[in-house]
């Protein structure tokens, strides 16, 4: 692989590079698998796979400590399985069953965890932005400490919430990460014909709010600049962007054929730079892992996924009782 | 010649204010523009400007006089050298403009009233023997917020000029001196970004209060609302939810036209997630509001700018709370049920007092809170007096009255000796011309016009 040949050594721990490795690599399969069910029909309506923008969560969740708290759009599985969420469970709410983590009454674009303090899973463009501020506005209000990753895409960055956030983050010095994961397209609009400002982190600068672009597909990069942000935020420092420059290998949906762009594009970007290649790469090249210990890791990987889809294959329907309840608490 | 100057109207719905102080006294003379007096309305201290140039020739209403009816002669201007006792014209361009428009009589019954309708045989939401207050609506929905907020730390207030401003309708008039600038939240005119904050807040384990000004901006927040803060719980297998009250004026104040004046009972009571509750009187104000804030659900509570002068009895207790669900029965009748809520009940009140000297007996309803809504009450009733009448100042096509209306075809059909009648708003945007909007609105004689044709009289 081309990425191979600039791999630099590195003072990054085996434990840690290979923990970086395993999650990446959890986030792909899982998605590869999801794909599969979904083409033999067992995950109905949109599915948004995040393949190829794997080091943008595992990087930032790195940095992140017990407590903080993060929320995303509809293209959250990988947020989920990063921050600790059960693979069984996710891919048992993606095919609707009793197992799931909503109990099959949320679906791909809409889960949550209290314990793992993941707010969401949210189906509405833009809805996150505020709502992850509100999140730290309330950790503020407690005053403990902990700082909200908001993740967003450079779609929902033309949203107006996402400004009034913006405004109001700064005005009341909130605890909140802006991760924008620039992923180059919303749904098929490239970012050339949909914003005028190429640079999406530039634009916290009218409120005040420092920003930073990121190499995405580099998981160290991420997990970088995640530690300046969350050092940042936790210094009582306020708001904090991040515009993480990534790529999605697959179609905004499922439903997709991505026409919108050329498949050279594609393919330049998985041969060049994609990010599990990038840390494999750097594994054996820091002598850090052998070949072997690596087949190893994506046997046991394989086995976590394939487990999950024998339990979202499995784990019945929802009681039709489930239809009434959690409407009122 | 002599002209009176006369006591403003401030705001569109003023009908009386306190004339606070007099900065001139009798000899001064005034130039146009020059400050006169500092008058008090129900919403703020305002400034009274001189519109003509003259002399204070007499001041008429002593400073610190209170309820001074717009229109009210409270001094009289001389032009220099004049006598006093020249006979003096209204100063029309002084005072008048609003004034003339003040809203109607038959909308307007007398302000600081007794409630419209008090000797009935209701079943009290208070135990017997409790001091009654009169208390008007705004300071009820302030003390419901003050009291949940002294037992709750994570109970706070957020919304446009909440704070220093001490409410845009002065409902939140002291609460920032109490509780601090951390739990009384001024925010920047941003409905779609703020009401996410408090959603947000909320899942974080906080209890907001987000005040709309109006419910008219709220529009800009409805995704929010309904998709953010109704459909999480369900979304989340149980696992969160958002604990939170949407408040603020809901439904046409007077003579501010199209865009802020509507009523949007019958949007958010079809939302399955939240509460809706929309209270008449200034107890339930307060019983329903305490109620909302506590609720482990969002509820959206809608108030009316109208009614928050208006005074009602309020029970003195320690903890008054009024359940969701459960409808109040104003009057009881045997004739024809009129069912209402909010500012409706003013109708159906008044409609029922005049019905009565027809000799036609009218049950009043209350519904208190839309969802839930207490039906089981209204097929009770119906299945006494037979004939229904819903009143309500939303439009008609998809209104409160007509789910009402499919109910109680379902569940009491065989009792019904006439068709149901829907008195609503007219099916137009809210006009500006007085006389217009005037028309646009329900009226006490539609309601009695409907009573008519359903008791066949």
């Amino acid at each position: 692989m081309a990425a191979r040949k600039s791999v630099k050594k590195t003072n990054v721990s085996a434990e840690e590079l290979t923990e970086h490795y395993r999650s990446m690599l959890l986030i792909r399969r899982f998605e590869e698998k999801a794909g599969q069910l979904y083409g033999m029909g067992l995950i109905g309506g949109f599915c948004h796979l995040y393949i190829g923008q794997e080091a943008v969560v595992v990087g930032l969740e790195s940095a992140a400590e017990e407590g903080d708290k993060r929320l995303t759009s509809y293209r959250d599985h990988g947020h989920m399985l990063a921050c600790g969420m059960e693979a069984g469970g996710v891919m048992a709410e993606l095919t609707g069953r009793e197992g799931g983590l909503s109990k099959g009454k949320g679906g791909s674009m809409h889960m949550f965890s209290k314990e793992k303090h993941f707010y969401g899973g949210h189906g509405i463009v833009g809805a996150q932005v505020p709502i992850g501020a509100g999140l730290a506005f309330a950790d503020k209000y407690k005053d403990n400490g902990r700082v909200t990753f908001t993740y967003f895409g450079d779609g929902a960055s033309n949203q107006g919430q996402v400004y009034e956030t913006f405004n109001m983050a700064a005005l009341w010095e909130l605890p909140v990460i802006f991760v924008i994961e620039n992923n180059q397209y919303a749904m098929g609009t490239s970012q050339q014909r949909s914003s005028v400002t190429p640079d999406i982190y530039t634009r916290g600068a009218a409120f005040g709010i420092p920003g930073e672009a990121v190499d995405g597909m580099s998981v160290l990069a991420v997990k970088d600049a995640g530690e300046r942000a969350v050092a940042h935020c936790r210094a009582g420092k306020g708001p904090y962007i991040l515009e993480v420059k990534t790529y999605r290998y697959r179609g905004h949906s499922m439903s997709d054929p991505a026409k919108y762009r050329t498949r050279e594009e594609v393919q330049k970007m998985r041969e060049e730079r994609d990010p599990i290649e990038q840390v494999r790469a750097m594994l054996l090249e820091n002598k850090y892992a052998t070949e072997d210990d690596l087949k190893a890791i994506d046997k046991e990987i394989k086995e976590v996924v394939n487990q999950s889809a024998d339990f979202a294959r499995t784990s019945p329907e929802p009681a039709l009782e489930e239809l009434w309840t959690d409407i009122y608490a | 010649m002599a002209t009176e100057i006369l006591m403003p109207a401030l705001s569109p719905t003023m009908e009386e204010g306190t004339l606070a102080k007099w900065l001139v006294k009798e000899g001064d003379t005034v130039n146009s523009g020059d400050v006169m007096a500092e008058i008090e309305t129900d919403k703020a201290t305002m400034e009274f400007e001189a519109v003509d140039e003259g002399i204070i020739g007499k001041i008429l209403i002593a400073e610190g006089t209170e309820a001074v009816k717009v229109n009210t002669a409270i001094a009289i201007l001389v032009e220099d050298g004049e006598a006093l006792d020249a006979t003096p014209t209204t100063a029309a361009a002084a005072a008048a403009p609003a004034a003339v428009e003040a809203p109607a009589p038959s909308a307007a019954p007398v302000a600081a009233s007794v409630p419209a309708a008090p000797a009935v045989d209701v079943t009290p939401d208070w135990p017997e023997g409790t001091e009654l207050v009169q208390t008007t609506v705004r300071e009820a929905l302030r003390d419901a917020m003050a009291e949940e907020m002294r037992s709750d730390d994570g109970v706070f207030l957020m919304g446009e000029e909440v704070a220093e401003y001490q409410g845009a309708y002065k409902i939140s008039q002291g609460l920032l001196d109490e509780f601090g600038a951390k739990r009384v939240i001024d925010t920047p005119i941003t409905e779609h970004g703020f009401t996410g904050i408090a959603v947000g807040a909320a899942f974080g384990g906080l209890k907001p209060i987000v005040e709309f000004m109006t419910f008219n901006f709220a529009l800009q927040a409805m995704d929010h609302i309904i998709n953010s803060a109704a459909k999480t719980l369900y979304m989340s297998g149980g696992q969160m939810g958002a604990p939170m009250v949407f408040r603020g004026a809901n439904g046409a104040a007077a003579r501010v036209g199209a865009q802020h004046s509507q009523d949007f009972a019958a949007w958010f009571m079809q939302i399955p997630g939240l509460k809706v509750a929309m209270p008449y009187s200034a107890s339930d104000a307060k019983g329903l509001l305490k109620s909302a804030i506590r609720d482990p659900n969002p509820v959206v509570f809608l108030e009316n700018e109208i009614l928050y002068g208006r005074a009602f009895d309020v029970p003195k207790l320690d903890d008054y709370t009024v359940p969701f669900g459960k409808a109040r029965i104003w009057r009881t009748g045997t004739d024809v049920t009129i069912v209402s809520f909010g500012i409706g009940m003013q109708y159906a009140l008044e409609a029922a007092d005049k019905l009565a000297e027809d000799g036609i007996s009218a049950e009043v309803i209350d519904l208190r809170t839309l969802r839930p809504m207490d039906t089981p009450a209204i097929i009770k009733s119906v299945m006494k007096t037979n004939r229904l009448v819903t009143v309500e100042e939303g439009w008609p096509q998809g209104s409160v009255g007509s789910y009402i209306s499919s109910v109680v075809m379902q569940e009491a059909f065989d009792y019904l000796d006439a068709p149901v009648i829907n008195c609503t708003g007219k099916d137009v945007p809210m006009p500006y011309a007085a006389n217009l909007e005037k028309h646009a609105l329900i009226t006490t004689e539609e309601v009695i016009e409907a009573v008519k044709q359903v008791t066949y009289r």
